[in-house]
């Protein structure tokens, strides 16, 4: 946006809502909203501390890991169903179904299936990631020009040959725009599975703060958490604008 | 009209000059007829052309020889041996190209031989001579969304040539460039087949095209899909790519396959 020939750096309407924020937090309407700069303030001293670094640590972790089982699951899956007609058939219901259900509901069931560690909140957050990485794949394979296969296959491209060199290339950008809603919805999952299974990570910071009306600190966390979620997907977005000069002509 | 043959029995050359052959080829579609027994025979070193209207099954017949179709029945010999699916003794021009849009010009006209396993400073030296060949040099390193509609059916052409087969499978692979980079592009296959010792499969809806760059032009008819004349024009093709089209034979042969044509054009 430009504003008297002037361009403005993106993201500069937060400047202005965070204004807002910090006059509606010294007008002291709210407990709930203490100004921006106490939060700001509470951020930069939470930073280092033990139960900081082990909540960053320990939600990171699980996030990485969870996100990795979605990426490497879910794209040969969403390929290998963009493909096969039979495996189409049986599996998407199941990716339909599980993509638009509150998976907040299954948690349980999970943690009667897989305990109440850490390995129900990876699974907890790989399943709120993976369909959507699965049905983005699937619809990336599905366009592809039906005649770059005719040609690899005319060339003598073996099946393996075919996958690397045309359909994953081919479908790179729908699969990256799969891969960043997947991990914006894993974020979600994992604060969900943090909250719900055991009380660790932030997760546990959240629940701890908010019982006992930390409200600067709660907020602190959240900002926290917005940043890493939108580094992640800005990064995503970067490499899906990278291949976006070919995206429009397939 | 001597130079017009009516084909009852397809005469045959000595069969060392067939390159392709195609036998009592019968394809279906479920219930539709594609090809209905089609029998054709393409001598090596020349240029046919399968000329038809809409739906007479002449795209599939040479995805057929490609490879790429298997025919409900009948057999496709190459070079007397039969095809069973896409070899490297046949390299197709695709109408849209079929780029790869994420990879450069090189490695586009590299990709035949890439598939081969041949090694990446081997084949870009074979790419490289193609890319000039056509007509791209300086053009490597340009993606095909940075080309011209007429540039990326050079790229094409240029990724069949580098896999050095002796037949050359081409379909309708000017009919998405304009009237202008069309004619070159038609002057330029006639010293291609001149001087590239290679057969060449054509597949065409325009009836000049056919007439100015074909040896041996197949016209096939729709309902049931069959060859309906093979005609072989003679006297103007050694006058030099200028005075065809002003040829009085040119014009007598397209005339008349736009005779016989015209009932079958909605």
């Amino acid at each position: 946006m430009k504003i008297y020939g002037y361009r403005l750096p993106a993201m500069s309407s937060l400047i202005l809502w965070g204004i807002l924020w910090e006059v509606v937090g010294q007008t002291g309407v709210t407990f709930f909203v203490p100004p921006l700069s106490d939060v700001l303030v509470t951020l930069y001293s939470m930073i280092g501390t033990t139960s900081f670094t082990r909540a960053l640590t320990e939600t990171g972790y699980a996030f990485i890991i969870s996100i990795f089982i979605a990426i490497t699951i879910g794209i040969p899956v969403g390929i290998l169903m963009g493909r096969s007609r039979l495996l189409d058939e049986l599996l998407l219901p199941w990716v339909n179904v599980f993509l638009s259900a509150p998976l907040t509901a299954l948690v349980p069931v999970l943690m009667v299936l897989f305990g109440f560690g850490m390995k129900a909140i990876v699974i907890t957050t790989t399943l709120f990631a993976i369909w959507i990485i699965i049905l983005n794949s699937r619809a990336g394979v599905r366009q592809i020009n039906r005649s770059l296969v005719e040609m690899a296959h005319s060339f003598g491209a073996s099946p393996v040959d075919a996958f690397f060199k045309i359909y994953f290339w081919a479908a790179l950008p729908e699969i990256l725009g799969g891969v960043r809603i997947g991990t914006i919805r894993a974020v979600k999952g994992i604060i969900i599975g943090q909250l719900l299974i055991s009380i660790v990570g932030f997760g546990a910071l959240f629940e701890l703060y908010s019982a006992n009306f930390l409200m600067s600190h709660f907020w602190a966390v959240l900002i926290v958490l917005f940043a890493l979620a939108f580094s992640i997907s800005e990064f995503l977005a970067f490499l899906e604008r990278k291949v976006a000069y070919y995206a429009a002509k397939r | 009209m001597s130079q017009i043959k009516e084909v009852v029995a397809p005469q045959s050359p000595a069969p060392d000059d067939i390159a392709v052959s195609a036998r009592n080829i019968t394809k279906n579609y479920g219930d539709v007829e594609a090809l209905k027994d089609l029998t054709l025979e393409f001598p090596r070193g020349q240029l046919t052309s399968l000329l038809g209207p809409s739906g007479c099954g002449k795209t599939t017949l040479l995805k057929i020889i490609a490879g790429l179709l298997q025919p409900t029945s009948g057999n496709i010999e190459v070079n007397g041996k039969p095809v069973t699916g896409p070899g490297p003794n046949r390299a197709f021009v695709f109408q849209d190209f079929a780029l790869l849009p994420w990879a450069s010009v090189m490695r586009n006209v590299a990709f035949g031989l890439e598939l081969r396993g041949v090694a990446k400073s081997e084949r870009e030296d074979v790419a490289a001579k193609y890319i000039g060949d056509v007509g791209l040099a300086g053009f490597e390193k340009s993606y095909p969304h940075e080309l011209s509609g007429g540039m990326r059916q050079r790229v094409g052409l240029a990724r069949a040539l580098a896999v050095d087969a002796k037949v050359l499978l081409m379909d309708e692979p000017f009919s998405a460039v304009d009237e202008q980079t069309r004619r070159k592009f038609q002057e330029d296959l006639l010293s291609l087949v001149e001087n590239e010792n290679k057969t060449f499969i054509f597949v065409t809806h325009s009836i000049e095209e056919a007439v100015y760059v074909s040896d041996q032009i197949a016209i096939l008819l729709p309902r049931p899909s069959r060859v309906s004349e093979i005609i072989r024009p003679s006297g103007f093709r050694n006058k030099g790519a200028d005075s065809i089209r002003r040829d009085s034979e040119y014009l007598d042969i397209v005339d008349n396959i736009w005779a016989s044509l015209r009932n079958y054009v909605e």
